[in-house]
């Protein structure tokens, strides 16, 4: 059986450790200290957490271009070919974030490649599949220091 | 003051023992005692071989943080704005760490205009419970940017049409 945890506890859990996961060999143990619980509960909660999707995973978040190359791109789709051609895009498995978003630019998404030479063929295939232009915005300048997510504006009475 | 990463720092090359390592580890770390210790069975190295990795690779911010990686859907966080602001080249610097530590914004980025049907050069990512939390949010923006807001918009995602885990090698 499961243990209940707290609202508190999980805003807790899912507000302080988006960041500075410890590495040292045993993290979850490190972190379960900190939360006032047993490494085993904390893990069987971690698992139902991800299991309920909660949580989307645990672990590093890479910054883009760093590895690789990388670009936001957007694509004006006419309304009658969008789901045939969001279909294509997110066929690439070098694509891993494809939106629709309400705008002329209706289509927008994220390729990544190990190199700028790989990405641009990329591109140019989309172009010549869709036979629509693709708006290519890779970014220049990152001005966010990325701490997580504060879950406080989710209204938590607790922040 | 905030530092936002200079362009060489893209230059850096991890070794293969690290994109292995980036390779095992991108789609979460398994939920084990030791987690570090499992990957480094994989790939026939010692555990503190892969978190002195992590950490090197943590300190020249190809690693940007870690740690839990939250689903905002699932709890509740179910508009998402991306704003698009045209602010003047010679003001993109103070504007965008200005508004890169606002709380409400996820990602802050400078990206290339495309004229003339694009002016926008940098891009705020806003979340929230409802399109009106996020266009509030937007307002509030374009109040702190005054005159070096030259014109701006926010695309709201009607559909997920993909979203995977990062994979970059």
């Amino acid at each position: 059986m499961h243990p209940v945890h707290s609202q508190q506890q999980l805003y807790r859990l899912l507000n302080d450790f988006q960041h500075d996961f410890p590495l040292s060999p045993t993290p979850y143990a490190d972190m379960a200290a900190k939360l006032g619980m047993s490494e085993t509960e904390l893990l069987e909660w971690l698992k139902a957490l991800q299991d309920e999707g909660s949580i989307s995973r645990i672990g590093a978040v890479f910054r883009p271009n760093r590895i690789g190359a990388s670009t936001l791109a957007a694509m004006a789709v006419p309304e009658t070919r969008l789901q045939t051609v969001a279909d294509l895009i997110s066929s690439y498995p070098s694509v891993n974030h494809n939106y629709k978003r309400e705008h002329h630019f209706n289509l927008w998404f994220v390729v990544t490649a190990e190199n700028e030479t790989r990405l641009e063929s990329i591109l140019r295939d989309m172009e010549q599949r869709s036979g629509l232009r693709v708006l290519s915005l890779p970014m220049e300048k990152d001005y966010h220091i990325d701490l997580g997510f504060p879950l406080q504006l989710a209204g938590n009475p607790h922040a | 003051m905030m530092q936002a990463p200079s362009p060489q720092h893209r230059l850096y090359t991890p070794d293969h023992i690290d994109r292995e390592i980036i390779r095992l580890t991108q789609q979460g770390l398994p939920l084990v005692r030791e987690p570090y210790a499992a990957i480094a069975a994989q790939l026939n190295i010692s555990t503190s071989q892969v978190i002195e990795r992590l950490q090197a690779m943590t300190d020249c911010g190809i690693i940007r943080r870690s740690g839990i990686v939250p689903n905002h859907y699932k709890l509740g966080f179910t508009a998402n704005g991306m704003s698009v602001w045209n602010i003047p080249d010679a003001h993109i610097n103070e504007i965008g760490m200005m508004v890169g530590a606002l709380e409400f914004v996820s990602h802050c980025y400078q990206r290339p205009r495309f004229l003339p049907e694009w002016p926008y050069n940098l891009f705020a990512m806003v979340h929230g419970r409802s399109k009106e939390e996020v266009r509030d949010k937007v307002t509030v923006i374009a109040g702190m940017l005054g005159e070096n807001n030259c014109g701006h918009s926010v695309l709201f995602s009607t559909r997920i049409l993909k979203k995977t885990g990062l994979r970059i090698v």
